[in-house]
């Protein structure tokens, strides 16, 4: 199939925002009756990719090519007439409306000015036959399964004569049988001659599905490859790139010893653990005086693992022990009740309360646990507030500031606070370092040792093998939704020995 | 920031501007209406009155108040007065002694635990079937007048017991009992808020409600006890109200007065997206509406143009207190200072 002619072609695309270089120089080749994945980790540049080729963003400097001639797309809806359709990752459809009508919505048929349902819904019919969905064309979308959606959006691309389908992350929400299915659709629509670009973060998909594949990496092209020439571990390797060398010689850096005695009694352990359409089941330990560290690729399931494990969200199966007894963590109220504290990667959205001040957001979870009634004394909550302002350096150091005028890192330490002052046992903290500057960060780590050093036991996760590996005792490795394996921490542990974890799954 | 300018910006300004306009109106027009008068040892006036009439809609929207703090809305309140004078006054009239005291009060503690149970109900749809708080409340707020109806049989009861009365016209201390009632309701309500924790909790789901959930904070108790207290309130509302006039009317008891109490949160500067809430804003926002009321009986305007001439101060008090247009406000000056900055140079 790689004598197929070129049906997309990018060339030196670059992309630039005030300040920031997204893309620079990419190269992009897609043939007609292939699948090809875009590859790449969190800001990598895929998205931006695609939205220059689908006009939502105008290149910088950069050819767009489809079909032989040049073009310049003026956005999506561009983009689908001349046969590039887009399907994103959150459906954006009407539930509220039929299938019909949302595969067919602004290509209605029409007859004498009014439109014809009839025909509407016989054209949708077809097209789901061709994809080998069965659901009435007249039921409303919302009755269906987020996998028939996905399908429908796929129809709703189909309707113009579509040569090149763009995927964005249409699997993340979907289940193994799910993913199945939509994969035999693209085969169909792949045999039919339809380029498919395909963004996903699951390994697994990318090898079962693809022909060729596209990787980048800081928004540069690292280079094309064909699927099957590629193994797993040299992805993973180009996905983190060059930085990985110099990260492999930084893991000779100190290393911290390992705290738990063997044969100790676990803090907290999850056996079994798990939600279907989350995170498999799985067995974790977690020692007082120890950091677990959580690794693995975007969408691995670390923040899955970590919300079951602080009752954000319900486990579907397994338990969870703690001091070797067994508890029941069905909401993060239990779980703070518990002494144990989830700080969501999601700051904005998930941990402060924006319009509330920095004294407000330290205290809630330790007001909350009190209940309204017993309110904490004036005197307490300066004296904690000013411990932590002082400890943590938070700047501006005024309790009385609305948290969400905060710098990211300062925010982040805010949110640590509201935490550190409940005396967790088990603290989890995803990604506690995303987002924040060089100083912060390192604060941050530091202060995740002393704490460990101190007895609490801590569940560190970051996007950053490096990070997680210079602070943590012992790895736990995901993948695909799976907790793949485990390696004790030790300096003879490097940058690789995860790496090849993360790629193969099979423990060294 | 000179002090003149943050008082100009504090968001209470204009509805304290519109407040003291129609004061200043209500003056002009009859200059009787500041003065007040001791009769029997008793205060008389028409800002009496006014208070008088406000009570049971500051009652009513201190509730409110919290309930839309936490991101809700409370449609049922007027139902619920139209409850409580039902309950009220019937049990009063089925009493072997309506005069007595103990007879009013059993009234007033039956009336108010119906009245609790109503909120429970508004608050268990809420917070535990999870439906959307206007349509949970519009439930009772229909079906509500309904049960007010059955109590009272479809008549409109009428009872005769002093002691009942004096909670909607009586005097203590040379004050009108209702508004010594609302104003210790307030008070009771700064206090529970703000000493308590209630108030920040209260704030914190309403802002954030994923954030909050992981706090900790146990949002569904929070939420249903907000409920709870502005039925338990509009309920001490519609003892007033049925007092007043000593008959319960299921049909115009407390008709309409949802939306004064929604109107007087809002002018108060609470936003209706839940948060931070002010109850002092809708103390203000209650007498704004009030003397609205009382202003287009004054100036005996048509009651054919009543709405509109409320709809029109509505809009101006809005208006000003709208962040898109003080962002246009203060450019167009910001501009116009620069122009004139630049005149002046020119002219040097």
């Amino acid at each position: 199939m790689h004598d197929n002619e070129a049906v997309v072609e990018l060339r030196g695309i670059t992309v630039e925002f005030p300040g920031v270089r997204a893309l620079d120089g990419v190269d992009l080749t897609l043939r007609r009756g292939e699948v090809h994945a875009l590859m790449g980790e969190n800001g990598a540049g895929k998205s931006t990719l695609i939205k220059a080729l689908t006009g939502v963003y105008t290149p910088t400097s950069g050819r767009v090519v489809v079909a032989g001639s040049p073009v310049a797309f003026t956005g999506p809806a561009d983009a689908q007439a001349s046969g590039v359709s887009t399907v994103y990752q959150e459906v954006n459809l009407a539930p509220n409306l039929t299938v019909a009508e949302n595969i067919m919505l602004g290509n209605e048929p029409r007859r004498f000015g009014a439109i014809d349902v009839r025909a509407m819904r016989r054209r949708a019919a077809e097209l789901l036959a061709r994809l080998d969905v069965h659901v009435d064309p007249a039921s409303s979308l919302g009755a269906h399964s987020l996998a028939v959606q996905q399908l429908v959006a796929i129809c709703r691309a189909l309707v113009v004569d579509c040569k090149v389908l763009v995927l964005d992350e249409p699997t993340s929400s979907l289940d193994a049988g799910e993913v199945e299915k939509l994969f035999t659709v693209m085969r169909t629509l792949r045999d039919d001659g339809v380029a498919i670009l395909f963004v996903s973060h699951f390994l697994e998909q990318i090898y079962a599905i693809s022909d060729r594949m596209t990787i980048l990496r800081n928004g540069r092209l690292v280079g094309e490859y064909r699927t099957a020439d590629l193994p797993r571990r040299e992805l993973v390797h180009l996905m983190i790139g060059s930085s990985f060398e110099d990260l492999e010689k930084l893991g000779d850096a100190p290393r911290r010893e390992q705290a738990a005695a063997d044969g100790a009694e676990p803090l907290f352990q999850a056996v079994a653990l798990g939600r279907k359409g989350s995170i498999r089941p799985f067995d974790l330990d977690v020692h007082a005086g120890e950091v677990v560290g959580l690794a693995g690729l975007l969408g691995s399931g670390r923040t899955e693992l970590s919300r079951l494990l602080t009752g954000t969200d319900r486990a579907d199966a397994g338990k969870v022990l703690l001091d070797g007894r067994p508890v029941r963590l069905a909401t993060p109220r239990a779980a703070l009740r518990r002494k144990i504290a989830y700080s969501s990667e999601d700051r904005k959205a998930e941990g402060l309360v924006g319009d509330l001040t920095v004294r407000e957001n330290i205290v809630l979870a330790l007001q909350a646990d009190r209940g309204w009634l017993r309110r904490l004394p004036a005197r307490t909550v300066d004296e904690i507030v000013d411990r932590y302002i002082a400890a943590l350096d938070i700047r501006p150091a005024n309790p009385a500031a609305l948290v969400r005028n905060l710098s990211g890192g300062n925010q982040q330490k805010v949110l640590l606070a509201r935490w550190l002052a409940t005396a967790p046992r088990l603290l989890v903290l995803d990604e506690p370092t995303r987002g924040i500057d060089v100083g912060a960060k390192a604060e941050i780590q530091r202060l995740v040792a002393q704490l460990a050093a101190d007895g609490m036991a801590v569940v560190f996760v970051s996007a950053e093998l490096e990070e997680v590996l210079r602070l943590s005792h012992r790895v736990a490795v995901l993948r695909d939704r799976v907790k793949v394996g485990e390696l004790v921490n030790s300096d003879d542990v490097h940058l690789g020995d995860v790496v090849d974890l993360i790629a193969s799954g099979e423990a060294s | 920031m000179t002090r003149v300018q943050a008082i100009v910006r504090h968001r209470l300004f204009w509805p304290v501007v519109a407040l003291v306009a129609l004061l200043v109106a209500n003056t002009i027009k009859n200059p009787t209406f500041v003065t007040l008068r001791v009769l029997d040892g008793h205060l008389f006036g028409a800002i009496i009155n006014l208070l008088r009439q406000g009570a049971p809609l500051l009652l009513v929207s201190l509730g409110m108040t919290l309930v839309i703090a936490t991101r809700g809305i409370d449609l049922s309140v007027g139902a619920v007065v139209a409850i409580a004078g039902a309950v009220g006054l019937a049990s009063v009239a089925g009493a072997p002694d309506p005069g007595s005291l103990g007879a009013v009060l059993t009234a007033f503690v039956l009336a108010l635990a119906v009245c609790v149970l109503a909120g429970m109900w508004n608050g268990f749809l809420v917070s535990v079937l999870g439906i959307q708080p206007i349509i949970a409340t519009l439930v009772l707020m229909t079906a509500g007048r309904g049960i007010a109806m059955l109590i009272t049989d479809g008549q409109i009861t009428t009872v005769t017991s002093a002691p009942y009365k004096a909670i909607g016209s009586g005097f203590w201390l040379g004050l009108p009992i209702p508004v010594l009632l609302a104003a210790a309701v307030m008070a009771a309500v700064a206090l529970l808020t703000r000493r308590t924790a209630l108030g920040l909790l209260v704030e914190s789901v309403g802002i954030n409600p994923e954030a909050s959930r992981i706090a900790g904070v146990g949002s569904r108790a929070i939420v249903w006890t907000v409920y709870v207290v502005c039925a338990l309130f509009a309920g001490l509302a519609g003892l007033m109200v049925s007092a007043d006039t000593m008959a319960a009317d299921a049909n115009n008891a407390g008709l309409f007065i949802e939306l004064d109490a929604i109107l007087a949160v809002v002018i108060g500067g609470t936003s209706l997206a839940g948060g931070k809430f002010s109850l002092s804003g809708t103390l203000v926002g209650v007498l704004v509406i009030t003397t609205l009321t009382v202003t287009v009986g004054m100036m005996s305007i048509s009651p054919s143009v009543t709405p509109l001439f409320k709809a029109v101060v509505v809009i101006a008090v809005c208006l000003a207190q709208s962040p898109a247009v003080r962002e246009r406000l203060a450019a167009r000056r910001r501009r116009a200072a620069s122009t004139a900055a630049a005149a002046a140079e020119v002219a040097a």
